[in-house]
Formats: structure tokens, C-alpha cells, sequence
């Protein structure tokens, strides 16, 4: 992703030499470089991407951990956030997950605060969206992946192949319905990750693409104002991205739950 | 990048991005049209619809970022 970012970059400087179109280009905003100072990247190189999600986490601890830590009978502003965040996510887990899934409130509160909140940070001008990274987005994904993995066969042990197993179908068609459905359980880390990546990418890189075009004098109206719009847009995409990442992690944990049919 | 055949193939993988909208606003409407006739039933199921839609998308996306690799 960095070596493409680079790619890109010069595309750009190259476009901007000639003089026309775009003079950056729109996947510059996504290229990880050390935070305080120039040069390579190295392993332990402190880049914009350990410093925006750092940022986020330190957020996160300012409104849920020292917002809240008065426990106060009438909540203040930040412990309202913090009851009314609590509370929506224990409803979501016990509609969609079961209350047997409620063990696992600490974990998928983590996941949502964290990709809301970097989601949310990468909005601000000239920031950096820890979240378009797919080395972030599968991380987190990969996590989810195997924490389902292992809780349903230590919950079920090998009962849990019964998910594979579809019961209530003619037996001819189990083994093919076996298959079909062994390749959809591998492909959910694959499209957990890149529905959330790709979301951010698209969103961050159309801005770009409408803020080239707003140095254009005949349509610069037009595109100010479709930048205006397509913010307010990937502030909602923010928040439904994150959304959908908890949900669809709460559904497969009712499958690790419940794996029959 | 001008010039290049290769946009004329990410050009053509963006297709699927227009396909996925089409897929959204399947999705939207139809729960729409459900949530009207059934108006008390429509809130219990707002999860489910975003699971719809989530679903939609992701194609979308997909295609998308094959029109990025070119």
C-alpha cells in the first residue's frame, strides 16, 4: 500500500510539472511517513499512522476513563457518552448475538470505539486515516476472525462443524451446500476488512479528487460545494462503517454461538 | 497513465461500483416499502438492513478496488 502511495506521489509530481489537472494527487493524504522528522520508514520508525491511532486511543480514554471515572448519579456531558454508548452496544450485542454473548461487551465495545473514533479523527483536515489502511482494517479483522474460530469449538467443540453441515437440506446436496458454505466462512475476514478499508479509501480519495478539481476557476463553485456535501456524507459513512463492522462482528459470534442450523 | 490500455480495464471494473448502487437502492427500497406498509415492525429490523446493505456494498467496494490495481 506504502509502495503504491509512493507510486502515486510521483504520478502527481509528474502531473503537477506539466501544469494541468491535478497538481496532487488524491492518494498522497494516504502515504505513511515518519511523524517528527524526514526519512525512511523503518520497524520502529514512529510514523502519522502509530501517531493518529495513539491519538485515537488517547480520546477514547479521555471520555470513557476520565470522563466517566466520577460516577456521578446525574451524569456530566462525557459520562453521558460513555452510559449511552454502553447501553447501545449492550442492546445490539443482545438483539443480534444472544444474551450468552454479552461476555464478550468488552471486546466488541473496543472494536467499535476504536474504528468510530479513528474513522472519525482521519475527518479532520490534513489528518491521516489510520482506518483506509487494509494493514489496519485486516489486522482487526483477522482478530475477530479467530476469536469466533476459537470460541466455537471451545464452546462446541466438534459440534461446531455442524455449521458447515447443513442439516434441514436434502442429503444429496449437503456436501455441495458443505462446500459453498466452508469457502463463505474463509471469505468473511476478506470482506469484513475491505468493506471497511475500501469504504474510507473511496471516501477520502473522492474529497481529494473534488478539491483538484475546486482549483479549477469555472467550477470551483460547484466543487466547494460538493465537497461540503460529500463531508457530510463520510461523517455518516464513518459512523455506519463502524457500525456495520460491530454488527457483523456480533453475527458471527452468534454462529460461534449457535452453530446449527 | 495516458494512453494506457489498462485504464480502459479499470474504467471497466468501476462498472461494478454503478451495479453495487443499483443494489443499495434495491435494498433501501424495498425496506422502505416494507417499513410503510408495517410501520410498528419497521425498527426491530433497521439492524437487519444495514446488514443488507453492508452485504450490497461490499461488491461494490470490491470492484472498486480492482479498478485501483489496474
Amino acid at each position: 500500500m506504502a509502495g503504491e502511495a509512493q507510486h502515486g506521489k510521483d504520478a502527481g509530481h509528474a502531473a503537477a510539472e506539466h501544469g494541468e489537472g491535478l497538481v496532487f494527487h488524491p492518494f498522497d493524504q494516504f502515504i505513511v511517513k515518519p511523524m517528527f522528522h524526514d526519512g525512511p520508514v523503518g520497524l520502529f520508525t514512529f510514523t502519522n499512522a502509530a501517531f493518529w491511532m495513539l491519538l485515537a486511543v488517547a480520546v477514547i480514554f479521555c471520555v470513557m476513563v476520565l470522563g466517566s471515572s466520577k460516577r456521578a448519579v446525574i451524569p456530566g456531558r462525557a459520562q453521558s457518552i460513555g452510559e449511552l454508548l454502553y447501553g447501545f452496544l449492550h442492546k445490539m450485542i443482545s438483539d443480534v448475538a444472544g444474551k450468552e454473548a454479552l461476555p464478550f461487551l468488552p471486546y466488541i465495545m473496543t472494536l467499535f470505539l476504536f474504528i468510530v473514533t479513528a474513522n472519525l479523527l482521519g475527518l479532520l483536515p490534513l489528518s491521516y486515516t489510520s482506518t483506509s489502511h487494509f494493514a489496519v482494517t485486516v489486522t482487526l479483522a483477522l482478530a475477530v476472525f479467530i476469536t469466533i474460530t476459537v470460541v466455537g469449538f471451545v464452546k462446541h467443540g466438534t459440534k461446531f462443524l455442524g455449521l458447515f453441515w447443513v442439516s434441514s437440506a436434502p442429503l444429496p446436496l449437503r456436501p455441495v451446500l458443505a462446500a459453498v458454505e466452508v469457502i463463505s466462512y474463509f471469505i468473511r475476514p476478506v470482506s469484513h476488512s475491505i468493506r471497511l478499508g475500501g469504504n474510507i479509501l473511496a471516501g477520502h480519495a473522492v474529497i481529494k479528487v473534488f478539491a483538484a478539481f475546486a482549483s479549477i476557476t469555472l467550477i470551483s463553485p460547484v466543487a466547494i460545494l460538493g465537497i461540503t456535501a460529500l463531508y457530510g456524507l463520510e461523517v455518516l459513512v464513518a459512523v455506519v462503517q463502524a457500525y456495520v463492522f460491530t454488527i457483523l462482528t456480533c453475527v458471527y459470534l452468534k454462529d460461534a454461538m449457535h452453530p446449527s442450523h | 497513465m495516458e494512453g494506457d490500455i489498462s485504464s480502459i480495464g479499470a474504467g471497466l471494473a468501476a462498472i461494478g461500483c454503478g451495479l453495487a448502487a443499483l443494489g443499495v437502492g434495491n435494498v433501501a427500497a424495498n425496506f422502505l416499502s416494507g417499513a410503510l406498509r408495517n410501520p410498528s415492525a419497521a425498527a426491530s429490523q433497521v439492524t437487519n438492513f444495514f446488514i443488507g446493505i453492508a452485504f450490497a456494498e461490499a461488491l461494490g467496494i470490491f470492484a472498486f478496488l480492482v479498478a485501483l490495481m489496474q
